[in-house]
């Protein structure tokens, strides 16, 4: 990570991982999917910076896991699908009459399971993909490269990213201190108890934030005037409105034809351009942005293909893609899929290294509090005298 | 530098002004150290050098604050971002970004400066500030005094004029202060830049500084001087003070060195004592403890999951009526100790048994009557929104007779109105509240985690006080602190801990005077080979040293 240019621009990160996602949504064969989850966490794993964000993708994959389960259980308890291969038989729940609709109970087919099996797994696999992107390059560095305009909801959204995890330790701070004092810290009564001090404590913290933020220039207007400002703010605001006209048009068959597209390119076109004019009256500088280079092109192209090549194989090959099951058997592979997504493992080498071990391990002295893994009850105040 | 002309600022709500009638020039260069009782407007006079006060803050300010020719009525804490930067007391309460490098780049990057001089300037702050090994470190997983310096280094990148510090030290164990304030000296020196700082601990400051701001405080006028001048009657005063006016030494010393200089006939006048009365209570302390005295009895302790424990075979025994300092720097895994000892941890290997149970398992009065725990922030102990109301719950969740916690307080702070709201009351007001809720369980075991950050001397003295009583009283008393005059004048016993293991474990002038680090300002000034072996007979405060050689 040191040095001019040694690392990957943020962008090119995601839009691999979003192209592994868009690969992941085409398909329920669960060799596709297993195979995106082994190369995303093989390139996390090869290439992923020896920071505390840098260890979310196990995180995410337990997430997975847990959606797993959770669509197994909707799908065992509304059995109805269809299917041939019937595994036992729920007694029937009747259910009022303005839910005829849902049948709670009913056979339990190997292909129903089969298939919130792999829902499941696609879901899981969508969220390995963001969490290798998260382990791969924070949200924050993705900020980095944000068009100037939109730097201040860029920075709301970063704050909000860091409170979540420090809200999270103040519940466990407030909680033991909860204990000392002889009060109930467990189950719902210890929540609500330390509800107010949480949201208490972080709109202090947010007011301190603020106060640091204004003292440290941000929010200092440029060159622009007010009429200028007002005009890419109007802008802006018209360019959202044709394109979201524009996109109900395009989706509506019944709008007159020749009414979606056209507005949805005089949309967007209306709010680069309100981007750029508020871009240009910017007086912010950014520091050592990440460069888009030959790498970064050859990073996202590695994701994109085999979306691209995922999107085509599931109207042709629908079988392979999608499974159906019937009758219970291996799914067919779908080959071109499968070479597409090996392309995906090249980043792994494409990708510069980010010296993971180098620099954490430096200085045990006094440099590394005692931020011990399965240890984290200590916030990071008091991880500073843990 | 900076020009207050008769500046009063008044909160909105607030009957007394904040500050009131002051004026004061600070000089370009210079190093000014602002002290005063807790709420006599420290903060407030810091706040109002960037504008923060009134701009972010609110309430009204009248007469004129001029910083670099910018009067800060025109202009908003963010236009004056390029000529004054802001260090506040909690660094990692106003970081923005995630890493070392970023931060650092932050400012400059809202001011607007060209890359490539972003570029040079980060750099050169890396070095000045010793942070190069860090630069892309996540800043959560800084230690507290390298949080301090990147927050310096953060404002510095801006090439600021005026640097404005709110006690920069006060969480920071003894060596990583003295990194933080010579990093400060080498920018006075080096780049003639303009510091303000307020601080509680003078002892660390004092020596640095070239003018010293006093706010008294309760109504009285503010008074700038050379700290020569200002320390000759300022009511805040560190130890060196004190035994310089105590022994009526010409000029007024400021700094362990200078008193050593004039202590010759003193160190002679103690070593006289000392060898008269040789077999002096020391032997006594040091009695084999009787079980049944036993409150703390740790055996062969580690805490934490990994190859690295935060605490490592830890071996440790607490008497009834014994205050014992727990001493270390930052990380070392006291603040660990203390919370094992209170249950939160549960030992990886070995036992902790306190007054002859698992604190791990107690829950409700059986907890608040054993161990009475107040954290680094006595906050979070506090959840109401009024003082009368925490009282009552604290008698709620003790057997105590009711009334008893309101009883504790207002001994400890007859200040405190019960309506007020805790987060309104001044840090040391609050560990008097917290002290006072934890009490009224009258646990036998009282756990103090870094109690003196935030407290001037005044109320460290109470504090002192009132450990001293409860020691009496029959609790024992273990407290994690940095502050080595607090330890030297309350504490029976010291244990020093580094990288989780106990490296000195005894009666408190032993451990204390082995240490150069750990030594209080007394023991400095007397150190001689002479005292070397009667470390029992070393008085440790200047008032414990003028009983025994009298004022001149």
């Amino acid at each position: 990570m040191t040095g001019g240019g040694t690392r990957l621009h943020a962008g090119a990160w995601w839009l691999w991982a979003l192209g592994l996602a868009v690969t992941a949504s085409r398909t329920t064969n669960p060799v596709v999917l297993g195979l995106i989850i082994a190369i995303a966490a093989f390139v996390v794993a090869a290439r992923r910076p020896a920071t505390p964000w840098g260890k979310s993708f196990g995180y995410f994959l337990k997430l997975g896991v847990l959606i797993i389960g959770i669509r197994l259980v909707f799908t065992l308890l509304f059995a109805g699908a269809g299917g041939s291969a019937v595994l036992w038989t729920w007694p029937v729940v009747p259910l009022p009459g303005w839910l005829s609709g849902i049948t709670l109970g009913g056979p339990v087919t190997a292909q129903a399971v089969l298939w919130g099996l792999m829902d499941g797994l696609r879901l899981a696999t969508i969220l390995a993909c963001i969490g290798a992107a998260n382990s791969l390059a924070s949200p924050a560095r993705l900020l980095k490269s944000v068009p100037a305009a939109l730097y201040e909801i860029g920075v709301a959204i970063v704050v909000a990213i860091t409170f979540a995890p420090q809200l999270i330790t103040d519940v466990q701070r407030l909680r033991t201190a909860r204990r000392l004092r002889g009060r109930p810290n467990r189950g719902l009564r210890g929540i609500m108890g330390v509800a107010l001090p949480v949201v208490e404590g972080a709109l202090v913290r947010s007011i301190s934030l603020a106060a640091a933020m204004d003292s440290r220039g941000y929010g200092r207007q440029g060159k622009r005037s007010p009429t200028a400002r007002r005009m890419s703010a109007g802008l802006l605001l018209l360019g959202l409105i044709a394109g979201v006209v524009g996109i109900y048009g395009f989706l509506d068959s019944s709008a007159p034809v020749g009414f979606g597209l056209p507005l949805i390119i005089i949309g967007l076109a209306a709010s680069l351009t309100a981007i750029g004019l508020a871009g240009r009256g910017s007086a912010r500088t950014r520091y050592r942005p990440d460069r888009w280079g030959v790498r970064e092109w050859l990073v996202s192209a590695a994701g994109v293909v085999p979306a691209v090549t995922a999107t085509i194989a599931a109207v042709n090959s629908s079988l392979a893609m999608a499974p159906s099951w019937e009758p219970l058997a291996l799914p067919q592979v779908p080959l071109l899929v499968v070479v597409a997504l090996c392309l995906a493992l090249a980043p792994a080498w494409i990708a510069p290294a980010t010296g993971q071990t180098n620099h954490a391990r430096r200085g045990h002295r006094r440099d590394t509090p005692d931020h011990v893994p399965g240890f984290d009850t200590t916030t990071p105040r008091q991880a500073v005298d843990a | 530098m900076i020009i207050l002309d008769r500046v009063t600022i008044t909160y909105p709500g607030a009957t007394q002004p904040a500050l009131s009638d002051v004026s004061l020039h600070i000089p370009e260069g210079e190093m000014s150290l602002v002290i005063g009782p807790t709420g006599s407007g420290k903060s407030t006079l810091l706040g109002a050098m960037n504008g923060l006060v009134p701009h972010f803050t609110g309430g009204t300010l009248s007469g004129s604050v001029v910083v670099a020719g910018r009067d800060t009525a025109m202009h908003p804490p963010r236009d004056l971002a390029d000529v004054v930067g802001v260090v506040r007391q909690d660094p990692m309460a106003s970081f923005v970004t995630d890493t070392v490098e970023e931060e650092l780049a932050y400012t400059m990057e809202s001011l607007g400066i060209p890359p490539a001089t972003m570029r040079q300037r980060v750099e050169e702050t890396l070095d000045l500030l010793a942070l190069e090994h860090l630069r892309d470190r996540a800043l959560l997983t800084l230690s507290a005094g390298e949080r301090q310096r990147v927050a310096i280094g953060a404002v510095l990148t801006a090439h600021p004029r005026l640097l404005v510090l709110d006690e920069p030290t006060s969480a920071l164990d003894p060596a990583a202060a003295e990194e933080v304030l010579a990093a400060l000296q080498r920018l006075v020196h080096d780049l003639g830049l303009t510091v303000v700082l307020a601080e509680h601990r003078l002892e660390r400051v004092l020596e640095f500084a070239d003018s010293v701001i006093l706010l008294p405080g309760g109504g009285r006028s503010i008074r700038m001087g050379s700290p020569a001048d200002i320390m000759r009657d300022s009511p805040i005063a560190p130890a060196v003070i004190r035994l310089g006016r105590a022994q009526g030494w010409q000029p007024l010393p400021l700094s362990v060195r200078d008193a050593r200089r004039q202590a010759g006939a003193l160190r002679q006048c103690v070593i006289d004592r000392a060898q008269h009365q040789v077999p002096h209570e020391t032997q006594a302390q040091t009695s084999p403890a009787v079980p049944a005295d036993l409150t703390v009895d740790v055996v062969k302790m580690t805490v934490g999951y990994s190859e690295t424990p935060v605490l490592r075979d830890i071996d440790l025994t607490v008497r009834r009526g014994e205050v014992v300092a727990i001493m270390g720097r930052n990380g070392a895994g006291k603040s660990t100790l203390l919370r094992s000892l209170a249950g939160i941890h549960r030992p990886q290997r070995g036992s902790i048994t306190v007054s002859g149970l698992d604190p791990a398992q107690l829950r409700g009065p059986a907890l608040t009557t054993s161990i009475g725990m107040v954290p680094q922030d006595p906050m979070d102990i506090l959840t109401f929104d009024r003082v009368d109301k925490e009282c009552a719950q604290a008698d709620l969740d003790t057997p105590a007779t009711a009334g008893r916690a309101a009883a504790l307080l207002s001994l400890l702070a007859p200040e405190i109105e019960p309506h007020q709201h805790p987060r309104d009351l001044s840090e040391g007001q609050r560990l008097a509240l917290a002290l006072a809720v934890v009490m009224s369980g009258v646990p036998h075991v009282v756990l103090l985690d870094e109690p003196t950050r935030g407290l001037d001397y005044a109320m460290k003295a109470r504090l002192a006080d009132q450990l001293r009583d409860m020691a009496a009283a029959g609790h024992s008393v273990l407290l994690a602190t940095h502050d080595v005059e607090l330890t030297a004048e309350v504490a029976d016993r010291v244990i020093v801990l580094a990288q989780g293991s106990i490296v000195a474990d005894g009666p408190v002038a032993q451990v204390v005077l082995a240490s150069p680090v750990f030594a209080p300002t007394v023991a400095k000034v007397l150190q001689s080979p002479q005292l070397r072996d009667l470390p029992g007979f070393l008085p440790m405060t200047p008032e414990s040293l003028s009983q025994l050689v009298g004022s001149p």
